[in-house]
């Protein structure tokens, strides 16, 4: 650094501290339209996706109650078909990616030591765009036609048989991708600028990095999948054949851009949950994480492989045996970078001194049923087995073990975790174990009989099923409004931590690793922080 | 190694248990061995990869779960200080690949033979339409359509009032079903007319796309007469959980009088299946349309 620079940032943090006496955050409601601040725009994220969680949930529970038992009692098909294909679009769009957003506002500039974002408009804007796409996502319900209803990955020709809804839900993608990508560009540019000196890249707390990575995934997809769906667009309005045998397309084309974009957008929901469990773990086993290089080399790799297994996704369609051999190999390689974190978790807590608090209980259930997760997909990827799983509840299990108990259940861990840091209050301890332990029942009663149903042979996305499938579907049902219902109980918790509670210290936890710089500034974190930058040793 | 070992003999017996019919809750639970020797072999394979994650399982669990029980800051555990173990990491980056490369041998072999429709002793085209399937015996000229039954399309109705228990084969039954003969290497060859469905039928553990513009191919061979039901398996619009799949398999000298009964009454009804066929087309241009 040059003098002169120095001087420079020197009067121009007089100069702004002189400002944010003055102002502070404005008031009312311009404060959440305008605000560049990334902790006000992290919360904004976060409670977007909160919202979107329970509106995405409660389709869940209109399939749960349609499919309580056999026959059709309260939906017609087509409806049903719109149920499943919303439910999804919104958990993944609305309510997971933007959750993770969140907490990465939040946190990397805590973390990282920087005094906010590095393009504060730009995170405004790409907050803002997230709202007006999931506004034309849920308006795309009541056109003519019904919603879109041809399954989240949107297949043609099937899609293009959509009403009105196709050119809305289509714009919701291009807006909710360009936000994607905007709040990508931001990470990046933010993690690569702003660290505050003495942080070299392999000092960066894990979820620092998984969201690195993850930024560029997106980054790196997100553009594929909005061209994707352009083609959509144009085959339906414009008379283009981009997917359309007879006009010499090819439907196939689609799924192979969809899923170069599906396979990675997987692992754009989960490495950030990676990343929360891998700050969870060592703070409350008191001992630091094991195997650092190894967790960032692993979530390198994990990165480099979702680029390359996206036929495994299509293993039906004919592909030829070359291409099945390839996609069954380059899949099942992922287990070993996946091993490599399970291990790393186990041997953290192994000669540690654990203790119980609620974000360590979501990160001991996360290491348990992601792990299931992960043996379901093991077995999907041998080709000639997974023709009979393919397309049949065993799938839907699989995803929603590594969703649910997977990423949802590290980010739950993860609000916990930093509730206090943003409130500067303690929670309702009591309360929020309550949570933990009606979800980690409930999420088990509602998906592990789904394995059952999908080996006997029940297809996905069906609204009604032959009677030998009844008892399990029973019992999921059950789970899932036991599920659904406990998460009330998330909100209430929240809801009273931010209302009033014991004071937070700085420190929060008694073991928090002072790895990244969050736990150095006071709880709850002032609306400016690391001003002046703080140094690493 | 011997864990693996282990867990294959432990698989290979719960294969013979499966079996059994005494056992008949278990098949609601698992995977079905099926009615051919493919379905057989993945079945098998299926049960091999099941005990092995099952064993890696335990281990894994096992060794978080003694850790939850026993470094607890509660029974005053001190915590190490350790934070990696080159040595540690290289042995659980090898053997998981070891037991990859162990699980991919078996489903390599496997896979070639499922590709392999060389050798077939006739071949039946399926197209699928929303919401049913057409078959053609591309060998005798014998094609129908095949949709739900009846009872099973009253039933299903919103608020029809019928209570499904009380349906034969409730959503898996259909009009006309598709006849093989037993013992015969049958060529199904699989492709569509509008959106993409799927064709599976599980007994015969094959299920392929029916993609507008291809004509994909798959092989089935089946040793026990008997009626096998499936269903289709990809979204394909509103009716996508009413079109399924029931092939019956029958010896040969019964197939053969099924296969001059259906010629006869073709001939028979030659001018009435022309109207029927015209009649079919109206409807699906009316369908499209809307």
């Amino acid at each position: 650094m040059s003098s002169t620079q120095h001087t420079h940032d020197h009067a121009f943090h007089h100069v702004s501290a002189a400002q944010h006496d003055e102002h502070g955050p404005a008031t009312g409601i311009m404060r959440w339209l305008t605000t560049t601040n990334h902790k006000d725009i992290g919360t904004m994220y976060l409670v977007f996706s909160l919202i979107m969680f329970l509106t995405g949930g409660s389709m869940a529970l209109v399939i749960r109650a349609e499919l309580f038992q056999p026959g059709m009692q309260l939906v017609d098909p087509g409806f049903f078909n719109t149920m499943t294909t919303v439910h999804a679009l919104i958990m993944v769009f609305g309510a997971v990616m933007p959750a993770t957003v969140g907490l990465a506002n939040w946190m990397i500039p805590l973390q990282i030591g920087a005094p906010d974002m590095a393009l504060p408009r730009m995170n405004n804007f790409s907050f803002w765009l997230l709202v007006a796409a999931f506004a034309l996502l849920i308006l795309s319900l009541f056109m003519p036609g019904g919603g879109p209803a041809s399954g989240w990955t949107l297949y043609p020709p099937l899609v293009l048989q959509t009403g009105d809804a196709l050119p809305l839900a289509i714009f919701a993608i291009h807006l909710a991708g360009a936000s994607s990508i905007m709040g990508s560009i931001n990470i990046i540019v933010t993690i690569m600028n702003l660290r505050a000196p003495g942080m070299s890249l392999l000092k960066m707390p894990l979820f620092v990095w998984t969201w690195l990575i993850t930024a560029y995934l997106l980054i790196a997809v997100m553009p594929v999948f909005a061209g994707a769906v352009t083609m959509l667009l144009t085959d339906h309005f414009f008379h283009t054949t981009f997917f359309a045998a007879a006009g010499g397309g090819d439907p196939v084309l689609y799924q192979h851009i969809f899923w170069f974009f599906g396979h990675p957008e997987v692992y754009i929901m989960i490495l950030p949950a990676f990343g929360i469990i891998s700050e969870i773990i060592p703070t409350f086993a008191r001992k630091p994480l094991f195997g650092y290089d190894s967790m960032v080399y692993a979530t390198a790799s994990i990165a480099f492989l979702s680029f390359i297994v996206w036929g495994h996704h299509m293993f039906t369609v004919g592909m030829p045996l070359a291409g099945e051999m390839f996609f069954m190999l380059s899949t099942m390689l992922i287990a070993v970078p996946t091993g490599v974190k399970v291990f790393n978790w186990t041997a953290t807590l192994w000669k540690g001194s654990l203790s119980f608090e609620p974000p360590m209980l979501f990160a001991l259930a996360f290491l348990f049923l992601f792990t299931i997760g992960g043996f379901s997909g093991l077995m999907m990827a041998i080709a000639p087995v997974d023709f009979q799983y393919q397309d049949t509840y065993f799938i839907v299990a699989h995803f929603h073990y590594v969703l649910v108990p997977g990423a949802v259940f590290a980010i739950m861990g993860g609000v916990y975790y930093w509730l206090p840091k943003w409130t500067g209050h303690m929670y309702d301890m009591k309360l929020a174990k309550v949570h933990f332990w009606l979800s980690t029942i409930f999420v088990n009663v509602l998906f592990f009989p789904q394995h059952f149903l999908g080996l006997a042979g029940m297809p996905r996305r069906i609204p009604d099923y032959s009677t030998q499938f009844t008892d399990w579907n029973m019992v999921s049902s059950i789970g899932g409004f036991g599920f659904g219902l406990s998460q009330l109980l998330f909100v209430y918790v929240i809801w009273k931590c931010v209302k009033g509670g014991a004071p937070a210290t700085a420190k929060v936890w008694d073991g928090a690793r002072t790895h990244g710089l969050e736990w150095t500034v006071p709880s709850p974190a002032p609306y400016h922080t690391f001003e002046e930058a703080p140094v690493v040793e | 190694m011997k864990m693996v070992k282990r867990s294959l003999a432990a698989g290979a017996a719960l294969t013979m248990l499966a079996s059994a019919p005494a056992l008949a809750g278990w098949s609601d639970l698992n995977l079905r061995v099926g009615a051919t020797p493919l379905s057989r072999e993945i079945y098998g394979l299926h049960m091999m990869i099941l005990w092995i994650c099952v064993a890696i399982a335990v281990a894994v669990f096992a060794v978080m779960i003694y850790s939850i029980a026993t470094f607890r800051k509660s029974k005053g555990a001190i915590p190490a200080t350790f934070d990696h173990s080159t040595k540690a990491e290289i042995i659980w980056t090898v053997i998981p690949v070891g037991i990859l490369v162990f699980m991919a041998i078996p489903a390599a072999k496997t896979l070639v033979r499922i590709d392999d429709t060389r050798g077939s002793d006739m071949t039946i085209k399926a197209t699928g339409y929303q919401w049913k399937w057409q078959y053609d015996y591309v060998d005798q000229g014998i094609s129908f359509f095949s949709t739900l039954s009846r009872a099973s399309n009253e039933a299903r109705q919103l608020h029809s009032g019928i209570d499904p228990k009380t349906v034969d084969n409730y959503l898996l039954d259909v009009d006309n079903p598709l006849v093989v003969p037993a013992g015969k290497k049958v060529r199904m060859l699989i492709t569509s007319a509008d959106v993409i469905h799927s064709w599976w039928l599980p007994d015969f553990a094959i299920k392929k796309d029916a993609i507008p513009g291809y004509i994909n191919e798959m092989w089935f061979k089946v040793d026990k007469p008997g009626t096998y039901r499936g269903q289709c398996v990809e979204l394909c619009g509103r009716d996508h959980g009413f079109m399924p799949i029931v092939v019956v398999v029958m010896e040969q000298a019964q197939y053969d009088a099924w296969v001059a009964q259906q010629k006869s009454a073709r001939q028979a009804a030659a001018p009435a299946a022309e109207r029927i066929a015209q009649l079919n087309e109206t409807t699906l241009r009316v369908e499209n349309a809307e």
